[in-house]
């Protein structure tokens, strides 16, 4: 959908920003631009949409060259966010979010809806939100009505140049599910700047990693972590591939989806013979809508009357959604071999286990070094 | 509410005093100025400080803006640069300077508040627009506005309250000076002070002062509430 | 003849600003101390009031007052006091900003060091608010030029002497030796002022 053909940047003094850069983006494909400071990824990017002029080569948006379409039109169509998110501070977020529809003369009402319906995309609650100033707003929170604004008029193709970067750490990896989970729903065709590797192997389905202007490799993640084309990229990848390769998976691939259950006010001589028949060291312990609550296990049964006395309630959980690394790094800080996978509600939905992890990491280990 | 009490404590003040001698009938050897001559006094001064301040708003705010788009941007120094000068040099000076150069008279004296008064209005519209979050123009262009959409709907509206600043600066700075235009003949409330000046009669003095200082005040507070009054809400947030 | 105007005029604006610096910034300081916050607001607002009354006006004002106290109400005691009042805003404005918006952390730091209040306020808030300061002082120079040239109307001397004689009496060389001059003052005080301002920044803080 997005073609590049031997796209190059050189600005008048001189300097060669991008280099004869060539690659196709499919359609519903996310595509993440990878690489160094000043190696020319947000520069390619912008030249989609002729932020910044092209200075040989021919970029095809949907089979036509963008130089000819006008480029405010090209632009509509084109959804745009940025790190610093540039968000209008004199507009409320509904204005902010309606940016395009209203250049494209939509009628009240529909802009309203439209509204309405990306606010709960990405998870901001309608009623408390479309009125407030992005004064009022946390980083977080502005990041996502960025990305809602981008959303807008539902372009096709989004640009995205570090959108989450200026946020901590743990909104950072919050915001990225929540992206996966609406590109889930959306499909849209992406290409996405970073510069941190672990962002490009977790959110890309094909990485272009760039340096000084040139494509070294276009691959998808697991090509290029186990089949990287030179030093450079060998480098860049990090010698812990291992480790990124866990990002590949999400845990939802390898859980288990119906854990043994047992509910608080249980009593620990029932368990213990269940544990018995069923043969196994370890429940989940839910309330009565099925909401995670702690882990109860066998070793510990005789401490107790009921469940509820001995669980361990460590509240460490992750979501179907997560990858393997962040749920292994869960697992780690908690010192429990499982982990209790829920649903936005809490409600349980399934479990990990530490040797489904490493099963399925030299699964892909093999599966990435034969392709 | 503090300060409105401060301010229309002051205006009833320096009002109630311009009254009060315009009332008496002879102070010491002179007859203070009658209404019919304060009045027509206060018309002109007010004429000239509007006059020269819509030939600065009509100049200052586009040259302002001007140097602020690509290609206009290296004029920025030299233009903000001469309209610092304006300002370092006497407002006396700038008044007297002019009648060698255009003679007495309501002309000359415009011409002089002119110079004086463009500095605030020049410098704070090339401030407003220029230190604008290029995050904001960036995200704007990036979504397909056209440069005249960006203008109106993003520079525009952001831009205003700070350029009003300037308005208001440039005119209570006005008001002042034009007291001074008393000295080449182009009348105004200078007249009155410097006839009390002259004639060693301090109540006449206060009689061209107070009113002065009442319209330096009460046109600034006007202003002041134009100035909040289109400060887009989303600024007015205290983050 | 010029001479003597010109030294008249320089005299009266250093007396001036020598002790408007002296009020504004001790005054200036002692607002941003603690829980003095209301005064600030009041004291800052007076002094921006005070800005908007032309001076002519003031120096009328001033007359008056000083005649109904018995003392000489023309020459030098009004121009001063009125000179003293106009240099106060930008000094004292520019020192109680300059102090109030010291980066917090350095504040912190210091404290963290184990600073008190007194030892806070001369070696870190001062240095760092001496740039600002500067700025605010240049300004109150520049103006103090510009109102000491009308304080001539009122017999105090200076180089308006000349322009206002020669407005009197229509002596158009009267008129440009002392505007020009006055002008010329102006101008060189504003790029030395601009000058030292840059001096006394602190490497670290100058803006290249």
């Amino acid at each position: 959908m997005i073609e590049l053909e031997k796209v190059t940047k050189t600005y008048p003094d001189g300097t060669e920003a991008v280099r004869d850069v060539s690659f196709e983006v499919d359609k519903g494909e996310l595509c993440v631009l990878l690489g160094p400071s000043g190696c020319g990824k947000t520069t390619t990017m912008k030249m989609v949409n002729r932020l910044i002029p092209i200075t040989t080569g021919k970029i095809f948006v949907d089979g036509v060259e963008n130089t000819e379409i006008d480029e405010d039109e090209l632009r509509r169509n084109i959804g745009y966010a940025i790190q610093d998110i540039g968000l209008f501070p004199h507009m409320t977020v509904a204005q902010n979010i309606e940016t395009v529809p209203a250049l494209r003369g939509w009628p009240k009402d529909k802009r309203r809806q439209r509204v309405e319906k990306l606010l709960e995309l990405i998870g901001m609650n309608p009623g408390e939100f479309i009125d407030k100033y992005p004064g009022e707003l946390s980083g977080g929170q502005c990041q996502r009505v960025g990305v809602g604004r981008a959303l807008g008029a539902d372009p096709p193709i989004l640009l995205m140049d570090e959108p989450f970067g200026a946020i901590d750490p743990i909104t950072r990896v919050r915001l990225q599910d929540e992206f996966l989970r609406i590109q889930q729903e959306i499909k849209k065709t992406i290409i996405f700047v970073t510069h941190d590797i672990y962002e490009a192997i977790k959110m890309g389905d094909k990485i272009a990693l760039m340096d000084q202007g040139q494509l070294v490799q276009y691959d998808t993640p697991a090509s290029l972590l186990y089949r990287p084309k030179n030093e450079f990229v060998e480098n860049f990848v990090g010698a812990d591939r291992a480790l990124k390769g866990l990002q590949l998976i999400r845990v939802k691939e390898i859980m288990t989806s119906s854990p043994p259950l047992v509910e608080a006010d249980e009593g620990t001589a029932t368990v213990e013979q269940r544990m018995q028949y069923e043969g196994i060291d370890w429940l989940v312990v839910v309330d009565d809508e099925g909401k995670f609550l702690g882990w109860v296990d066998r070793a510990n049964l005789a401490a107790g009357q009921l469940v509820s006395d001995i669980m361990n309630s460590s509240a460490t959980t992750a979501t179907a959604n997560a990858v393997l690394s962040e749920a292994l790094s869960l697992m780690l800080s908690s010192g429990l071999k499982i982990l209790a996978i829920v649903d936005r509600a809490n409600k349980v939905e399934g479990m990990l286990s530490f040797d489904a992890i490493q099963k399925a990491l030299s699964e892909i280990a093999q599966r990435g070094e034969s392709e | 509410m503090r300060r409105h009490v401060i301010l229309v404590s002051l205006l009833v003040v320096l009002v109630g005093l311009t009254v009060w001698i315009t009332n008496m009938d002879k102070i010491g050897v002179m007859e203070p100025f009658t209404y019919g001559e304060m009045l027509k006094e206060t018309q002109r001064h007010l004429l000239m400080v509007v006059t020269a301040e819509l030939a600065v708003i009509l100049i200052g705010v586009p040259l302002g803006i001007l140097v602020t788009r690509p290609g206009f941007r290296k004029l920025a120094t030299p233009v903000i640069g001469g309209a610092n000068a304006g300002q370092s040099i006497p407002s006396l000076a700038i008044v007297a300077i002019m009648v060698p150069l255009l003679g007495m008279g309501f002309g000359p004296a415009i011409a002089a508040l002119f110079i004086w008064g463009l500095l605030p209005i020049l410098r704070n519209s090339y401030a407003a627009i220029n230190n604008i979050n290029p995050a904001i123009v960036e995200a704007a262009r990036g979504m397909g506005m056209t440069r005249g959409q960006i203008a109106r709907k993003i520079e525009l509206p952001l831009a205003l309250p700070v350029i009003m600043t300037g308005i208001r600066v440039s005119t209570v700075v006005v008001v002042g000076t034009a007291t001074l235009a008393a000295l080449i003949a182009a009348g105004g409330l200078g007249r009155i002070i410097l006839a009390g000046v002259f004639s060693g009669v301090p109540l006449i003095t206060l009689q061209g002062a107070a009113p002065t200082a009442a319209m330096a005040i009460g046109l600034g507070f006007i202003l002041e509430r134009i100035e909040k009054w289109m400060t887009p809400r989303g600024l007015r947030i205290e983050v | 003849m010029l001479v003597e105007w010109t030294l008249d005029h320089l005299q009266i604006t250093f007396v001036a600003v020598g002790i408007a610096v002296i009020l504004g910034v001790a005054l200036g300081v002692y607002i941003t101390g603690k829980g003095k916050e209301h005064i600030a607001d009041t004291v800052l607002y007076l002094a921006e009031i005070m800005m908007t009354i032309p001076s002519l006006a003031l120096f009328g004002l001033l007359m008056v007052l000083l005649g109904s106290m018995g003392l000489k109400t023309i020459g030098f005691l009004p121009a001063i006091i009125a000179l003293i009042a106009y240099a106060q805003l930008p000094i004292l404005r520019n020192t109680y900003t300059a102090i109030r918006e010291v980066d917090p952390a350095m504040i912190e730091a210091g404290k963290g060091m184990g600073l008190s209040e007194r030892q806070l306020l001369f070696k870190v808030k001062l240095p760092l608010a001496v740039p600002v300061i500067m700025a605010g002082l240049r300004n109150a120079i520049v103006l103090t030029i510009a109102i000491a040239t009308i304080a001539a109307l009122i017999g105090s001397g200076g180089l308006g002497v000349p322009i206002v004689r020669g407005l009197r009496n229509a002596r158009m060389d009267l008129i440009i030796v002392g505007g020009v001059s006055v002008a010329i003052l102006g101008l060189l005080v504003d790029g030395l002022m601009s000058r030292l301002e840059r001096w006394v920044t602190p490497k670290g803080l100058r803006r290249r």
